[in-house]
């Protein structure tokens, strides 16, 4: 079952990463009023919908070893994959969470400002507030990076043992005819997706009364 | 009462939709027979086969040839040979065109399939780097470059897709008596292409298809290292799925496309397709 | 009683091409309840969130007891001198006590005395049973009460209200009322009210000033206003006549 946990691992970490930038990044803009970020806001919109075997492309002729960072040896490795997720998942977070904050940005700017906050503490007070549609963000970019295959086994090259996750594996046992297989593949893709959103969701603590 | 109601607009609803595809069907065999026009539109002939086939563009030659001659439009579906077995079996396609002659034979037996025939063979190379690092080139024996690969742990990227490719790599690790495994040993479940692009990449050594290789080479840092061997040598057969099993198939058109290819005429036409110069495949129907 | 806390100066507010707002001259003296009516659209709210420093003036000045800051320099302090409620209470999304604490926990309280004074502005304001519910879940009436006592613990010399009631009922409508009221005679602090309703001007305010398309018409105590308009556009919105 190491396709699992590869999937698992590498879906996690680069959502972890792409959060790690793109939610400051989104807050930013988010804050910012929306004329002055129309340029960069629709270079995100268009981003989130990469088509991810162009991100996997793009990553394999940068990590090639006759590319610009073919000394790294990434090609072929789970680490490739981190990368080309992480950019198909960093649009994704980035602009979910502009439009987070930038939808609980005015009202509670101006209540959180009359309280007398700074502008850094208002910044604090919308992300706070947004954190659901926030936290939603990242579950969307986990739920593309974990159903997508196209830049995974590019870069990735699907090898059994190493580099194969569960999406990839669905391909080849369906390119093979073994359907019963990659439908049992696919079913349990979607019972850990469930399960993971189940967690997240609790994770947000949705108030209960 | 609005029970009653919803079924009355869910009748509708089915009426409706029964009109049009009865409107349909009937526009559609409208449409078979222009009166301005002496031939009927062709018929659509849904043909399985392996990637390799399709990416090596005798397709391209053939079935214009073919349906030059008859009227039918096929078209192409290409996928591993164990998809396009599958396809065939579950009634999906008209006639399959693979190269995995055993399974083949197996699944006539089975019932699977009829009137199945050698079409025509092309061959396989064991394509590696230039450099050569474990010292096989120029050699005849693929069972012997094999076991040299599998002693000096070289890479090797396998297809591990089930496909003809990879049925035949298999068979001859088994002549070789070794059970590939290792890290140096990477089955990617891939296709041809990428099988290749990656074994470049990791100058390592794969199996090909003459064809892919080809039409590949110049974005590729591979040479052919070993060829030429009986045991490289690759079988292509065409058959129809069983019309009792499968009614809805087209089995008339089916056989057109059987018979044009083991004709003079179809085995003449693979014979003259060439790719960058060198012939891909050679005939052999009986 | 003759101290200026707040004055505007030739101010003007464009939005685009279009004057909003053009004050030539508006003075809010000390320990007053400010009244500023007129119909909608006629930049009460603006004004008020201009004096509150949460927008810039286009051009003009604000002083607040006698000093510049339309200069944007100190923004905070002088902010954190003053609070508003809004017409519709946007409550944090957690517990009541938290909302109230907001307005301290920002001014750097925390511990006990936070605890102490959050509890007794709830008391005040009657809400001690509150404390614990989660904001989003309180009524209009009681949104509003929180929010009053929001602004309330954090010891305003200056309270704007924008229009607090128009979205209540008349029972928690005279609630609030009656809380600005008697809170404001206690503590002593000024009160700048937009309304909109003439009746709660009369109840509330001493002093009223008429806006109209941006514009100062007139103003005067209340009852004199009320009683004796001058201009003819505040005599029909005195009498009602005007629709907004």
């Amino acid at each position: 079952m190491h396709i699992i946990w590869m999937s698992l691992f590498v879906s996690g970490i680069s959502v972890f990463l792409a959060s790690a930038l793109g939610i400051p990044l989104g807050t930013w803009l988010g804050l910012l009023p929306a004329h002055r970020v129309r340029w960069a806001a629709q270079i995100i919109y268009t981003l989130m919908g990469l088509p991810p075997v162009l991100a996997g492309l793009l990553i394999y002729l940068l990590l090639s070893s006759s590319g610009p960072f073919g000394v790294l040896k990434l090609l072929y490795t789970p680490w490739a994959m981190v990368v080309a997720q992480t950019v198909l998942a960093f649009p994704i977070v980035t602009g979910l969470t502009m439009i987070a904050v930038r939808s609980k940005d005015k009202e509670i700017r101006d209540t959180a400002v009359s309280l007398g906050a700074s502008a850094w503490q208002s910044a604090l007070t919308i992300v706070r507030e947004a954190r659901l549609a926030i936290v939603g963000a990242v579950v969307t970019g986990l739920g593309r990076l974990m159903a997508e295959v196209g830049a995974v086994m590019m870069v990735g090259g699907n090898i059994e043992g190493k580099t194969r996750v569960m999406t990839s594996a669905i391909v080849l046992e369906t390119r093979r005819g073994n359907f019963e297989m990659a439908i049992g593949l696919g079913i349990v893709l979607l019972v850990l997706a469930f399960i993971i959103n189940s967690c997240l969701y609790r994770l947000q603590g949705v108030p209960r009364n | 009462m609005k029970l009653k109601a919803q079924f009355i607009v869910f009748l509708a609803v089915l009426l409706v939709l029964a009109v049009f595809a009865a409107a349909c069907g009937q526009s559609n065999t409208g449409t078979g027979t222009p009166p301005e026009e002496q031939k009927p539109a062709p018929t659509e002939l849904k043909l399985a086969t392996t990637t390799s086939t399709h990416d090596s563009g005798l397709l391209d030659v053939f079935l214009p040839a073919f349906e030059a001659k008859f009227n039918y439009k096929v078209s192409v579906i290409s996928m591993g040979t164990g998809a396009a077995l599958e396809a065939g079996k579950r009634g999906d396609a008209d006639v399959v065109l693979v190269h995995a002659k055993a399974t083949e034979l197996q699944m006539v037996q089975e019932g699977f399939f009829v009137d199945r025939h050698d079409v025509m063979y092309n061959d396989f190379v064991i394509v590696g780097p230039a450099d050569d690092p474990v010292g096989i080139k120029g050699g005849k024996d693929a069972a012997a470059a094999f076991a040299l690969i599998a002693e000096k742990q070289a890479i090797f990227v396998s297809r591990g897709d089930d496909s003809g490719t990879h049925s035949k790599e298999k068979s001859i690790w088994k002549k070789a008596e070794i059970e590939p495994k290792g890290n140096w040993y990477q089955s990617v479940g891939q296709g041809m292409g990428d099988v290749l692009r990656m074994t470049s990449e990791q100058k390592g050594y794969t199996l090909t298809d003459r064809g892919t290789f080809i039409a590949l080479r110049d974005s590729l840092n591979l040479e052919a290292i070993v060829e030429g061997d009986q045991a490289l040598f690759n079988q292509y057969g065409i058959m129809a799925p069983n019309p009792d099993q499968h009614p809805n198939i087209d089995f008339e058109g089916a056989t057109a496309l059987i018979e044009y290819f083991i004709s003079d005429e179809g085995q003449e036409v693979i014979a003259g397709f060439q790719l960058n110069g060198e012939q891909l495949f050679y005939p052999n129907a009986q | 009683m003759n101290e200026a806390i707040l004055e505007l100066d030739s101010l003007v507010k464009r939005f685009g091409s279009r004057d909003v707002l053009q004050v030539e001259r508006l003075v809010f003296q000390k320990g007053r309840i400010h009244g500023i009516i007129g119909p909608s659209g006629s930049g009460k709210s603006t004004l008020l969130r201009i004096l509150n420093l949460i927008e810039k003036p286009s051009a003009g000045r604000v002083f607040f007891h006698g000093q510049d800051i339309s200069l944007n320099n100190g923004r905070l302090a002088v902010q954190r001198r003053m609070a508003m409620v809004f017409q519709k209470p946007v409550m944090f999304n957690t517990t009541v006590f938290e909302n109230v604490a907001y307005g301290l926990k920002v001014r750097g309280l925390r511990g006990p005395a936070l605890r102490d004074r959050v509890r007794a502005e709830l008391k005040t304001l009657g809400l001690e049973q509150l404390e614990n519910q989660a904001a989003r879940t309180l009524s209009g009436g009681e949104a509003q009460r929180v929010a009053l006592a929001r602004v309330l613990v954090t010891d305003p010399e200056v309270l704007f209200l924008d229009e607090p009631t128009s979205n209540l009922d008349p029972h928690n409508a005279a609630l609030i009322e009656a809380m600005v009221r008697s809170v404001s005679r206690e503590r002593g602090f000024s009160v700048v009210l937009v309304t909109h309703n003439i009746f709660q001007a009369r109840r509330l305010t001493d002093w009223l000033s008429f806006l109209y398309e941006g514009k100062l018409i007139e103003e005067g105590p209340t009852p004199e206003i009320l009683a004796n308009p001058r201009d003819e556009r505040t005599a029909a919105f005195v009498r009602g006549d005007t629709v907004y």
